[in-house]
């Protein structure tokens, strides 16, 4: 029962840690691409919808990266495969 | 909480078929979706009443969104699979704000098949404009070497198509469960508020990654502007501004 304390110690920890550094970076990459954004807009708003709709695009691309961790975040959560080595 | 709200609950069989509340969700959707396109399309007239112009509207502004990404010539040919990929989705995503109900994009298998469902038309539209031999050598430029390279790239885009719409929906799902646990009541209000904003934003980002990869399986040259494009997304691209 310790090693099961342990594990399911670890896996928090691991989550949380997991969905933490897995929001902070791609918010960074986000902010820098709506930055980059905003200054070819400022300098050239005829290609407004160009801009907008690449910018829309890549914050799919990067948000996505969020939403991997956030999905491992939850397996190892809720769904860990490994978990049933200890409950055998 | 770990069964019922990651998984999807099995409803009623068929045979040997197990129907999970996704897959009626999805039936019940594509049903109402097929009433209002009859609905809205019924009596056709050259002269549009109310209700044409509404249907006729959703098409044109559809076909304008279609048409800044892929060759004039093309946009009938994509509008078909597109346009419906948008409305399904939207109206996939919205359900999971009724009570009692759960959006069937929640469900990684939905969002898969629609992934995939993306992933063979690529081929199909590219196969059929530019022929099999000149699609497939589309793949070896700009050289051999490059070839493992592009058939991975396949994978893992259909790939994140799918995990990300599931993620994006599940996770909003979840949010406001969670909130709702702790807070309680009416609380979770804002929340599903955002569940809107990116029910609508999910949609759009899957259709138009999808006339992306198809936009970029008709004419590679395009691909490799938008694969640029998504390296570095301040630059505006100055041959997508050639239909508009």
């Amino acid at each position: 029962m310790n090693e099961l304390q342990q594990f399911s110690t670890l896996s928090t920890i691991v989550a949380g840690a997991v969905i933490a550094l897995g929001t902070m970076l791609p918010a960074v990459a986000m902010g820098r691409a709506i930055a980059s954004a905003l200054e070819a807009l400022s300098r050239q708003p005829e290609a407004e919808k160009t801009i907008t709709r690449t910018l829309f695009i890549g914050l799919a691309m990067i948000e996505s990266l969020a939403i991997y961790c956030l999905v491992i975040a939850l397996i190892v959560l809720f769904r860990n495969p490994l978990l049933e080595y200890f409950l055998k | 909480m770990n069964g019922s709200e990651l998984g999807s609950a099995v409803l009623f069989h068929l045979g040997p078929l197990a129907i999970t509340d996704t897959v009626a969700t999805t039936w019940a959707i594509m049903l109402c979706l097929a009433l209002a396109a009859m609905l809205l399309t019924h009596p056709l007239a050259p002269l549009p009443a109310r209700r044409q112009t509404i249907a006729e509207g959703i098409v044109t502004v559809i076909e304008r969104a279609i048409g800044e990404v892929v060759p004039a010539a093309a946009v009938r040919q994509v509008l078909p699979l597109v346009a419906t990929l948008w409305i399904f989705i939207l109206a996939a995503n919205l359900t999971g704000l009724i009570p009692e109900l759960h959006s069937p994009t929640r469900d990684l298998s939905t969002t898969a098949a629609l992934a995939l469902l993306v992933f063979a038309s690529t081929h199909w539209y590219g196969i059929r404009t530019k022929g099999l031999r000149a699609y497939l050598r589309h793949y070896a430029e700009p050289s051999l070497i490059l070839l493992p390279f592009h058939v991975i790239s396949e994978l893992t885009r259909t790939l994140a198509l799918a995990i990300r719409l599931f993620g994006n929906i599940m996770s909003l799902e979840m949010a406001a469960l969670l909130v709702l646990l702790i807070a309680g009541f009416l609380v979770p209000v804002p929340l599903l508020m955002l569940h809107v904003i990116e029910a609508v934003v999910q949609a759009y980002i899957f259709g138009i990654l999808a006339l992306i990869y198809i936009a970029g399986a008709i004419e590679p040259i395009a691909s490799d502007r938008t694969d640029a494009d998504m390296a570095a997304p301040a630059p505006a691209p100055p041959n997508h501004k050639e239909n508009t």
